[in-house]
């Protein structure tokens, strides 16, 4: 008799059968376990030493951490460059944020062309593929190293990244409202203007405050890899020039407070959209 | 008729109304654009400018000359070991990330002292820059791979356990529910169902670090002096452009081909 039932190496039956991507994923797992225990003996160690390198960290963490104090600048220098930093993200953002309405009103395939739509996604998958501080130093090459450079860089993309969540948020938008539009003769820009903006604005707004929370972070790395100034830049001079742990433990206590503060701020935003 | 016309007064109010706010938001954001622009000494018209500049600056340099190709060698093996970096530092964190995202969400934690630290760790490692987790981290690790795989390390750990205690919060709840109600221990719990449930999207979420990954680790590898970021500055500085193109288009060529890989995989899982 043939049985229906089937059993697994253990003698007990198989209650379930997984599903093709169940299968895969299995594979997957287990080929990025491999890689990754491969990937380590593949690594280039030259100049390294753990026996030294890891007391050394844990002493400079407790130093910076246990007693961080500013020695090579003062407060008021310090705050002023948080805010130069913020101000570079936030400049980045709202101009991205600018451009990025307008492009994502021709990449949702709710109120575009496909051929439109398809363009632009493609230009920001090639625009989002180069890293950021490439662009930056891209672009100091043609206005000088600074705040320019670092804003247009930061700029492209935060089109990039805003463009796809904007797109996203109007393709939710009820077809029937839009189609009730058209039906009465509303023109073009009263439906974006009348409908889909004033639907989509708490989202509009918890996205674009997102990106800048990302845009602080960037700012910071944009100040200590690309001269953009700010706290960034700070950071990089006590590391890599003072050497001092202290300075750089209390400039990275005052960017996680504000990067902290600047994600609740986010996350509070994100719930009530 | 006098009815009308006091519900059409009011009607006109209210757009009144919402042209003040309008002005009103406008105002405040156009205010604090120039203030930002006052303090970051950032000038619109320079900014504009610099577009087609730097256009213009990349056609030229687009033409690579044979001894700029010759070094097409060197970069294809720095931009493997930043591949190679960035994939491992992203498995090597997920681990971590999925034990800490079981402690930190609120279907699956131990008890609650547990699940706030599991959250302050997550916050913390997260909240810092990848380039501070570099700048200190170079101090004491030195110029090798060691130093961008932790710093990329420390900045996916963080960010994954965010991304993995709302994939278990938002795909778990009923069938946690219903093992409970059948009385399943806590791991049965969580390997029967929680896992396997959010298995697919943390995959995912796993591949978009690695995608992201490998952008930071160019930033990483510039401040560390590893891998093709160090190639790229090292150029540069020696105003090379050429090469400088070249480099660049190698890390957008290898970013589009792991997008295009993640995406095939994406579809499957999913």
């Amino acid at each position: 008799m043939q049985s229906t039932v089937e059993y697994d190496s253990n003698g007990s039956i198989k209650v379930s059968k997984p599903n093709r991507g169940q299968t895969i994923l299995k594979w997957l797992i287990i080929g990025s376990a491999i890689f990754t225990v491969v990937g380590f003996f593949l690594m280039d160690y030259t100049g390294l030493d753990l026996t030294q390198a890891i007391p050394m960290t844990i002493d400079n963490l407790g130093q910076m951490f246990l007693s961080p104090s500013l020695n090579n600048t003062t407060w008021s220098n310090a705050l002023w460059q948080v805010a130069v930093t913020l101000s570079l993200g936030f400049l980045a953002t709202i101009l991205g944020a600018i451009i990025s309405l307008f492009l994502a009103f021709g990449t949702a395939v709710n109120l575009s062309k496909p051929w439109l739509s398809n363009t632009i996604k493609a230009f920001i998958t090639v625009i989002r593929a180069v890293p950021t501080v490439l662009w930056v130093l891209i672009f100091a090459i043609a206005a000088g190293l600074g705040s320019v450079a670092a804003v247009i860089g930061m700029i492209f993309h935060s089109v990039a990244y805003l463009v796809k969540a904007y797109s996203e948020a109007f393709e939710e938008v009820d077809e029937g409202k839009i189609e009730a539009l058209r039906a009465s003769g509303a023109s073009y820009g009263h439906i974006l203007f009348q409908v889909i903006v004033p639907q989509t604005k708490s989202y509009l707004i918890s996205w674009t405050f997102l990106r800048f929370e990302i845009n602080f972070g960037v700012a910071v790395a944009m100040g200590a890899a690309a001269g953009a100034g700010g706290i960034g830049y700070e950071l990089f001079m006590s590391s890599s020039f003072y050497y001092d742990m202290q300075e750089v433990g209390a400039i990275t206590l005052i960017i996680l407070v504000v990067a902290i503060i600047l994600e609740l701020i986010a996350n509070r935003l994100k719930v009530s959209a | 008729m006098r009815q009308t016309q006091t519900i059409n007064a009011k009607d006109i109010n209210i757009i009144q109304k919402k042209n003040l706010m309008l002005l009103l938001t406008v105002v405040i954001i156009v205010g604090l654009i120039m203030l930002a622009s006052y303090i970051t000494e950032y000038n619109h018209v320079d900014g504009i400018l610099s577009i087609p500049a730097a256009i213009s600056w990349m056609a030229s340099n687009l033409m690579f000359s044979q001894s700029t190709l010759a070094n097409l060698g060197s970069v294809l093996r720095l931009l493997w070991e930043t591949v190679l970096i960035s994939i491992v530092a992203t498995t090597t964190a997920s681990v971590f990330a999925i034990v800490f995202a079981l402690m930190g969400s609120s279907l699956t934690y131990l008890n609650k002292p547990l699940m706030y630290l599991a959250k302050i760790i997550a916050s913390i490692s997260r909240n810092i820059p990848v380039v501070a987790w570099a700048l200190i981290l170079v101090i004491s690790f030195g110029t090798n791979s060691m130093t961008g795989f932790l710093a990329l390390f420390f900045g996916s750990f963080g960010f994954l356990v965010r991304a993995f205690i709302e994939t278990i919060d938002e795909g778990s709840r009923d069938s946690v529910e219903a093992l409970n109600a059948t009385g399943a221990t806590y791991w049965h719990t969580i390997f029967k169902a929680v896992l396997p449930g959010s298995m697919p999207q943390m995959f995912s979420w796993i591949l978009f670090m690695i995608e992201t990954n490998i952008r930071s680790a160019t930033l990483v590898g510039l401040l560390t002096g590893t891998g093709i970021g160090y190639l790229f500055d090292l150029y540069y500085k020696q105003l090379n452009y050429e090469m400088v193109t070249l480099i660049t288009l190698a890390i957008v060529l290898a970013v589009l081909i792991i997008e295009a890989i993640s995406n095939i995989i994406r579809r499957e899982i999913l």
